[in-house]
């Protein structure tokens, strides 16, 4: 059990400036495809044009005929030195590559990859590479895919259902008999992904004299290096991945272990260093980073005081053409299965069915924001069908303060929660019910949307094996390594990449805590891997609380050490002595300062405490606070802690062009105790932001009829600009959580698990009048405007 | 992403440049190139040689004459957007440019390529259409509806460039304008966009008034309107074909240019009042 | 071909491709990264560099078209090792950014803009960098340091 470290603090929660934004704002930051290596060659994928064929020829002899080409790697070439790709469902017979083999499964799929000694000429070359295929029926629409009788994307597996669980939690037909009211309804969330403006860049060169793989790679990807040594047929330690590349934004999808298995197979056979750095198209289409694409149906059992007392949710989620863990993104939401509701029991059903589609990469929330967009939604329809207000139907379901931790029916139980006050503290804002009447008397049609999700944080990997018994991993740590040189500096290591997320002032911030000496004085580095202790990587809204862990218990310790040297110095018990600011005071007035102690540990061992080793420097490996046991009865606790959003929008739209505008965004947001306010408050609002393109602009449309991509640039794939994001209110609270160091929650998915729910919910209150609704996303302006039209029609 | 490889050479005159297309049929000619540069770089083009004007002495000029307003093809739509003496002689067309793409494609992309590109949904064309302006060319000069074709096709002969666009400049004792468009977000392609101008002459008689669309329709079209009403308007768009994609169909473009329609003239029609 | 570009007030005379764009020029052959590649067909903002001062997109401008203009990237904006302007100091203060991809390109936007319009309205700073796409921040921070900015640069020039 973690010590708590209680407030008030010297520097935690301070407004302080962020230390990575000064190399950033310099166009200093150090971003994979800014590497430049001698001799290094270039990459450009040949990419399928059809969404399902059988590679009958690959003839790549006109491009390699080209000066300056080096090499044309077709799939089969790549599969016979290579292990495949991971996989995590329990699928052994749908086996991936980082090229096709045999067999395309997308339009835009890898086929060959193209070497030669410049980008635009390797682009010239792969014009040349002559595939010759037979196409083969093919499925793009995820519930035709379950159909008997359809084109199978992976014949071997014998159907298109990568994933099949069926879970009960409670008495779930009991509350449903007993129940005096029942809906049911389906909602749609259409594939968008969180689309970084960095693309995926790897570099990799092999030396050969020393049998190491050096990876310079824009990820944020658990379990990197051993993927790929994996992958490579390399033992662990002959992988070195670089992990001080600043990352240009990810969000969940910068995973890229094809295109860095790839790269460093490549390096290794022809003895370069090799360089890919997707351009738009390639990730929009075959960089495999879409996000989860889901039909939710949904039944709710309540009552007449529109209390929710059971759920049966079924999930299917099309996740294209392979699985890799995509399939886990309906496992996560198990977590927070209920929101912040007290609902009793729960029928849930995950189904993740492929399809001849662009595979799915984790996006920000891995799955929670679609289901609490389809819980929204189910919380709304009680209300109306009840004529109740919505903020009373969620009083009358939230979980009560008092009650936590609360255990859900999935079995996680949540750490801390005051739901209700949130909510009070934020509807006193505006009286945005208000605002909307008077707009709607202007003649516009205008909605209040309401959305309260969790944002489950701190995250293991429990549904991995809740989904897939044969997965028995359920360590999920973090690291952190502090050292302290001989002339007094901090330097604390990091051992991950970072993205965005202020990591380093993080640690920074988290140990100068603990130390009591100014953040600015900690220098915070991030080793490459060999040089690493274990990390799990930015996911699951996971590093405020893991790293932030790790670096207080590293910290602890090294305040211990300093206490051991002074006590065996001043020949006193440590328990006499006081910490402060670095130095130690005795209870008689004698104290050690911090430059003492170094001196001592560094260089004076005859004043060393006997059998403790010289230098000062600690570490820890810190597990998610809530341990990590196996599943049983097919429940488990998922991630530790739980943060809460309450999203509280008006929305006001033109009756004919329908092109919704956003006039009031108002949220409450409690993620514990906030470590830097300016970071979180960032990752709120480009969390709104990126909700904001789920609801209403952004979608990886296809047509069916050809299977090709219809939005697969930035001119179709619509991202919000400054234009389509509104103002901000923020509404803060602190509800401390009782399991981290400084009751801290995670904040790095906030904003965007229930913006789309929010907008949702405003544009069906401001159609209501006119008596249609839309649940599906994205609400284009002519949907919105064709459903109208068909009223009057 | 990167272009086909090409032969990039500066013409000094209209007259170099017009031979040097009149020599290669797959010569292309950049002017401020915010539509070509992604076309090249998608390859969705592949000229053997790319001839840029931007040099020519004079096509960047803008003319404003006691019966025209001329504007040379390389008038950048900032030049445009920061244009006094076109605010006033031709204030639709200022109106209009602040809805052409963002700050910084407007400081690059031209009146010429604009015209030459012939996007459906380009505010340049719409506003030359609704004007009734003339297209100039080393070849002719083409009334705006003589043109513009269909979607990225116009009447421009082979060989042939565009070097200017020309406006009649009507006398006027009061003008109003009106623009309006709708895009998914504010700044892209429109789906449908309106453009007006009415003009009061100086004795009295009956009011001018020039109303088009775009967007919503293959290319730009003036509407042939009974009157200034929205029965009417609905009636000029009803015989007219509207474009779908996979953001807006045919239904929603035609709603959506009535609506745009009616919030231009009157827009137009209290600045006129004003 | 050779090209004569002037990139931060230096002349460089570059041997590139013909097809090559300023973007690229920049990056790959004056070696400066801090302009850096998003779409790489006009969109994002990203590779946005100031020409004669005005804000562009350097993906829609192949190299030679620069020549005879004067480039500006964030490296020439930075007064020194280790400085900040004004405006980039202003990003740093209200942290408007998160990953640093897009802000070069922001902050470039915002020189622009502030030496047209010293004291832009927010809609003014909105419709100024609508062009440049971030996806990390929702844009809030980033507003808020503009219009920092351009308060200090109101005040630094007032006697």
């Amino acid at each position: 059990m973690t010590v708590q470290l209680q407030p008030p603090f010297r520097y935690v929660g301070k407004k302080r400036r962020v230390r990575e934004d000064r190399r950033f704002v310099a166009g200093g930051g150090h971003y994979a495809a800014d590497l430049v290596l001698a001799g290094m060659l270039h990459c450009a994928p040949v990419q399928s044009e059809h969404p399902a064929a059988r590679i009958v020829a690959i003839d790549a002899s006109a491009a390699l005929a080209l000066p300056g080409v080096h090499a044309v790697l077709t799939g089969a070439q790549l599969a016979a030195a290579s292990e495949p790709l991971m996989n995590g469902a329990n699928t052994p017979l749908v086996v991936r590559y980082p090229l096709a083999v045999g067999q395309v499964r997308y339009a835009g799929e890898w086929v060959a990859m193209v070497v030669a000694e410049t980008r635009a000429l390797a682009e010239d070359a792969r014009e040349l590479v002559q595939v010759e295929y037979e196409q083969l029926p093919f499925v793009t629409d995820g519930e035709a895919a379950m159909v008997e009788g359809a084109p199978l994307v992976h014949p071997p597996h014998g159907s298109n259902v990568l994933l099949d669980r069926h879970f009960f939690w409670g008495p779930v037909e009991e509350r449903f008999a007993a129940a005096p009211r029942k809906l049911a309804y389906r909602v749609r969330w259409a594939r968008s992904s969180t689309v970084p403006l960095e693309t995926f860049a790897v570099t990799a060169q092999w030396d050969a004299s020393q049998d190491v793989l050096d990876v310079w790679a824009s990820i944020q990807m658990p379990k990197f290096p051993d993927q790929i040594a994996r992958s490579l047929r390399l033992p662990g330690n002959a992988v070195r991945v670089h992990y001080d590349v600043d990352v240009g934004g990810s969000y969940g999808v910068k995973r890229g272990i094809k295109h860095a298995v790839l790269v460093g197979h490549l390096a290794r056979a022809l003895g370069r260093p090799v360089r890919l750095v997707e351009d738009r198209l390639e990730n929009m289409t075959g960089g495999d980073m879409q996000g989860p694409e889901r039909v939710f149906d949904v039944e709710l059992a309540y009552d007449d005081d529109g209390r929710v007392h059971a759920m049966k949710m079924r999930a299917l989620d099309n996740v294209g053409a392979y699985a890799g863990r995509s399939p886990f993104q309906l496992g996560k939401p198990i977590g927070a299965i209920v929101g912040p509701y007290a609902i009793e029991a729960v029928e849930y059903h995950a189904l993740a069915v492929a399809s001849n589609k662009t595979p799915q990469e984790a996006v920000r929330g891995f799955g929670q924001a679609p289901t609490n967009y389809a819980l929204e939604t189910g919380i709304d329809k009680v209300a109306a069908a009840l004529g109740l207000d919505r903020l009373e139907v969620r009083r009358r379901n939230f979980i009560r303060a008092e009650q936590f931790p609360y255990l859900i029916p999935s079995g996680t139980t949540y750490d801390s929660g005051n739901y209700h006050g949130l909510l009070e503290k934020t509807v006193a804002v505006a009286d945005l019910f208000a605002e909307r009447d008077a707009l709607r008397a202007q003649g516009l049609l205008a909605g209040v949307g309401i959305a309260s999700c969790l944002e489950p944080s701190g995250g293991n990997s429990s549904f991995e094996p809740l989904l897939n018994p044969m997965n028995r991993t359920t360590t999920w740590m973090e690291s952190c390594r502090i050292h302290v040189d001989a002339l007094g500096g901090i330097t604390a290591a990091m051992h991950t990449t970072t993205s965005g997320q202020a990591h380093e002032t993080l640690v920074s911030v988290a140990v100068a805590e603990v130390m009591e000496i100014p953040p600015e004085r900690i220098r915070v580095i991030r080793p490459d891997s060999l040089a690493s202790l274990p990390s799990n990587s930015p996911v699951g809204s996971r590093m405020a609380i893991m790293l932030g862990g790790a670096a207080v218990r590293a910290a602890q310790k090294l305040r211990a050490q300093l206490l051991a040297i002074a006590a065996h110095d001043l020949g006193v018990s440590p328990l006499e002595l006081r910490y402060s600011e670095g130095d130690v005071h005795a209870a008689d007035g004698r104290k050690l300062t911090w430059q003492e102690l170094v001196v001592i540990a560094h260089r004076e061992y005859f004043r060393l405490p006997p059998g403790v080793e010289p230098g000062l420097s600690a570490s820890s490996i810190y597990m998610v606070p809530t341990g990590g046991e196996l599943p049983k009865d097919d429940k488990v606790q998922m991630y530790p802690c739980h943060s809460f959003e309450f999203h509280y929008i008006l929305v006001a739209m033109d009756r004919v062009l329908c092109r919704p505008q956003i006039r009031r965004y108002i949220i409450g947001h409690d993620c514990g105790q906030v470590i830097s306010p300016d970071v979180v408050k960032g990752m709120t609002l480009g969390g709104i932001a990126h909700g904001i393109g789920a609801a209403l602009l952004e979608e990886f449309s296809i047509d069916a009829q050809t299977g090709q991509p219809t939005a697969a640039s930035f001119m179709d794939y619509l991202l919000p600009s400054a234009h389509e994001v509104p103002p901000v209110e923020i509404v803060h609270q602190t509800t401390r959580s009782p399991l981290t160091v400084f009751g801290q929650k995670g904040s790095g998915e906030s904003g965007y698990l229930g913006s789309p729910a929010a907008i949702a919910g405003a544009i069906n209150d401001a159609l209501a009048p006119h008596g249609v609704r839309v649940d599906q996303l994205p609400m284009r302006p002519a949907l919105l405007s064709d459903l109208l039209e068909g009223t009057h029609a | 992403m990167k272009p086909a490889p090409f032969e990039y050479i500066r013409a000094e005159t209209v007259l170099q440049a017009q031979e040097w297309l009149a020599a290669d049929p797959e010569a292309r000619v950049i002017a401020g190139g915010q539509t070509l540069m992604p076309m090249l770089a998608m390859r969705l083009v592949r000229p053997t040689r790319v001839i840029d004007i931007a040099g020519i002495a004079g096509l960047d000029e803008i003319a404003v004459t006691a019966d025209h307003v001329t504007l040379g093809a390389m008038v950048r739509q900032v030049a445009v957007e920061r244009s006094a003496a076109l605010a006033q002689a031709l204030p639709l067309l200022s109106k209009a440019i602040r809805f052409v793409g963002h700050p910084p494609t407007r400081r690059r992309g031209t009146i010429g390529g604009s015209v030459a590109n012939a996007d459906p949904a380009a505010e340049i064309a719409l506003v030359a259409m609704t004007l009734g302006a003339e297209v100039l060319t080393t070849a002719d000069a083409f009334a705006a509806r003589d043109f513009f074709l269909a979607p990225m096709t116009t009447a421009l002969p082979a060989g042939a460039m565009v070097t200017g666009l020309r406006f009649p400049r009507v006398a006027a004792a009061r003008r109003g304008t009106g623009f309006a468009e709708v895009a998914m977000r504010q700044g892209d392609y429109a789906m449908a966009a309106a453009a007006c101008e009415l003009v009061l002459g100086a004795g009295g008689e009956v009011p001018s008034l020039r109303l088009g669309i775009g967007g919503a329709t293959p290319v730009p079209v003036l509407l042939d309107l009974a009157a200034p009403t929205r029965d009417a308007v609905a009636a000029a768009l009803a015989p007219l074909e509207m474009m779908h994609d996979p953001n807006a169909g045919a239904g929603y473009r035609r709603r959506a240019a009535l609506a745009l329609a009616m919030q231009a003239l009157d827009e137009a029609q209290r600045e006129v009042m004003a | 071909m050779k090209l004569a570009l002037n990139v931060n007030g230096t002349d460089r005379v570059l041997e590139l491709e013909d097809r090559t764009s300023l973007l690229d020029a920049l990056r790959d052959g004056v070696g400066l990264k801090g302009t850096h590649a998003g779409c790489e067909h006009g969109v994002c903002g990203t590779c946005t560099v100031l020409l004669d001062g005005e804000a562009v997109r350097s993906c829609l401008i192949l190299a030679a078209q620069a020549e005879g203009h004067a480039v500006t990237t964030i490296e020439g904006v930075t007064p020194g090792p280790g400085e900040l302007s004004i405006v980039q100091d202003s990003f740093v203060e209200t942290h408007g950014m998160q990953c640093g991809y897009c802000t070069p390109g922001m902050v470039l936007a915002a020189v622009a803009l502030l030496r047209d319009n010293p004291a832009p309205t927010r809609d003014e700073i909105v419709e100024a960098i609508s062009g440049n796409l971030c996806r990390c921040t929702g844009y809030g921070q980033i507003v808020e340091a503009i219009a920092l900015a351009a308060e200090r640069l109101q005040r630094s020039n007032t006697p």
